[in-house]
């Protein structure tokens, strides 16, 4: 692995998407326009907004990270350039890394944009403050990236892997607690949410943003993260061969 | 061999000398594009040793001496011309002014800051040429770099490929019309996945007693058939 190539393939991947200005103010505005939209959806009922708001504030980077990396390295398998990058001297971890170099930062600009709108504009409440829920925000897009990523290898085409995001995304949406405690949901249904990151991601953003104060439990969640994450970005290391059939 | 549940290549032996452009010409589907992964050391190999510059085929030494171009153009349609060379240029560690060169080579200078999807197939078959000879490979293998290319282009790339040979690399072109046989050194003939013949295109005129060397091609295939 080498500083140099990682670096070079973070600016090569910022690259394309600075060519595509759409995408950029896809990525900006469509979470906070939904967000606007959630606060009038709940209008008079600030208690469910700030419920569902907060942590869907950290939320939003995850699903969006996760829908653009596999379509980016669907198109790079597609389009012959990884196989080029598996015949020139670059590591699989350059190639990762350079991916996550490039989309940590552009979910640093997407949280950034999300929290503002959400706890600055229409009186979210973080009472931890709005720097750890766009903290989490942007290890949550991580593992996003590296979930689409290991899901990429399994996509022929760009319309499998755009339906991997209900396939895979929606279920964790809707077992995490987000909407459901998971406390109240069929007990299987709450056993199995046990297994699924994204749970862990939610736990840790609805922690950080009730006021009944922090714990370690955060701490846990956020190694959990983590975990799910690195185990997702080895999956799909293992997905890019530099020898195919 | 076994590519897409087939066995494609069965057999084949072959040594290419150096500094020299060698024409792997045969139908299509044949297994030449197999060949060439194989060479380059993408191809996930059944059976039997791959040697590429005394080193196996693919292994991580090699990647800085080999280059590939594939038949369809592998770049970044959604880069400029010259984004897409800086950024392979860095992968493969040399500076910025073998950009520039590789450009030259290819007769892109103008395009530089096009956006590559929207250059022709030829141009854009092009920057894939040009972005495998930034780091000046010992051996260039070339799946069909013509294919597509009105007939000024392709003479001018072959005489890019006989400069570069010149200059001590070696080169591996394929291409399924018998017409740019003439314009190789060495010619390897394949059908079905066999090697049918290696010799000159002077030798093979010679053989067969054809003159047109599509038509020599197909006599070799009914001696081979005759004999075998």
């Amino acid at each position: 692995m080498s500083p140099r190539v990682t670096l070079a393939t973070g600016q090569r991947v910022l690259l394309q998407i600075r060519h595509d200005p759409r995408t950029i103010v896809l990525l900006i505005v469509v979470p906070c326009a939904l967000l606007v939209l959630l606060r009038y959806v709940f209008d008079g009922r600030e208690a469910v907004f700030q419920q569902i708001g907060a942590p869907l504030c950290g939320l939003f980077p995850f699903i969006v990270m996760f829908l653009i990396t596999s379509i980016t390295m669907l198109r790079e398998r597609t389009t012959g350039t990884l196989e080029r990058l598996m015949t020139m001297p670059l590591a699989k971890l350059d190639l990762l890394a350079g991916y996550a170099l490039a989309f940590g930062l552009l979910a640093i600009a997407q949280a950034v944009a999300v929290c503002v709108v959400g706890f600055a504009l229409l009186g979210l409440d973080a009472p931890h403050g709005a720097v750890l829920v766009g903290a989490l925000a942007v290890a949550n897009a991580l593992l996003g990236m590296a979930l689409g990523l290991f899901v990429s290898a399994f996509a022929q085409t760009e319309f499998q892997a755009v339906q991997f995001m209900p396939a895979f995304i929606l279920p964790q949406l809707l077992l995490c607690g987000l909407f459901v405690a998971r406390d109240d949901m069929a007990p299987l249904l709450d056993a199995v949410s046990w297994a699924l990151p994204l749970t862990y991601a939610y736990d840790a953003l609805a922690r950080a943003t009730d006021p009944a104060g922090l714990d370690g439990a955060l701490v846990g969640d956020v190694l959990a993260v983590a975990g799910f994450a690195l185990a997702a970005l080895a999956l799909g290391a293992l997905t890019l061969r530099r020898r195919t059939a | 061999m076994v590519r897409g549940g087939h066995e494609v290549l069965h057999d084949v032996t072959l040594t290419v000398a150096k500094g020299s452009v060698t024409g792997l010409l045969g139908p299509s589907g044949c297994g030449k594009t197999t060949l060439m992964r194989s060479i380059v050391g993408v191809q996930i190999v059944a059976g039997g040793a791959v040697t590429v510059l005394g080193e196996t085929a693919g292994s991580a030494a090699l990647r800085r001496r080999v280059g590939y171009v594939t038949q369809a153009p592998s770049v970044y349609g959604d880069l400029t011309v010259v984004e897409n060379l800086r950024y392979f240029a860095r992968v493969v560690g040399v500076g910025p002014e073998r950009v520039a060169a590789v450009v030259d080579t290819v007769g892109l200078g103008g395009r530089e800051d096009q956006i590559t999807g929207s250059l022709s197939g030829g141009q854009r078959a092009r920057v894939s040429l040009a972005s495998a000879l930034l780091h000046e490979p010992e051996l260039l293998v070339l799946d069909e770099p013509t294919v597509g290319l009105d007939p000024v282009l392709r003479a001018d790339l072959w005489k890019t490929f006989h400069g570069l040979a010149e200059r001590g690399a070696t080169l591996l072109v394929s291409s399924h019309v018998m017409d740019e046989a003439a314009e190789c050194d060495e010619l390897l003939l394949m059908r079905d996945g066999a090697l049918l013949d290696q010799c000159s295109p002077a030798a093979l005129r010679e053989r067969t007693g054809e003159q047109d060397l599509g038509q020599a091609f197909l006599r070799a295939i009914e001696q081979a058939e005759g004999s075998g």
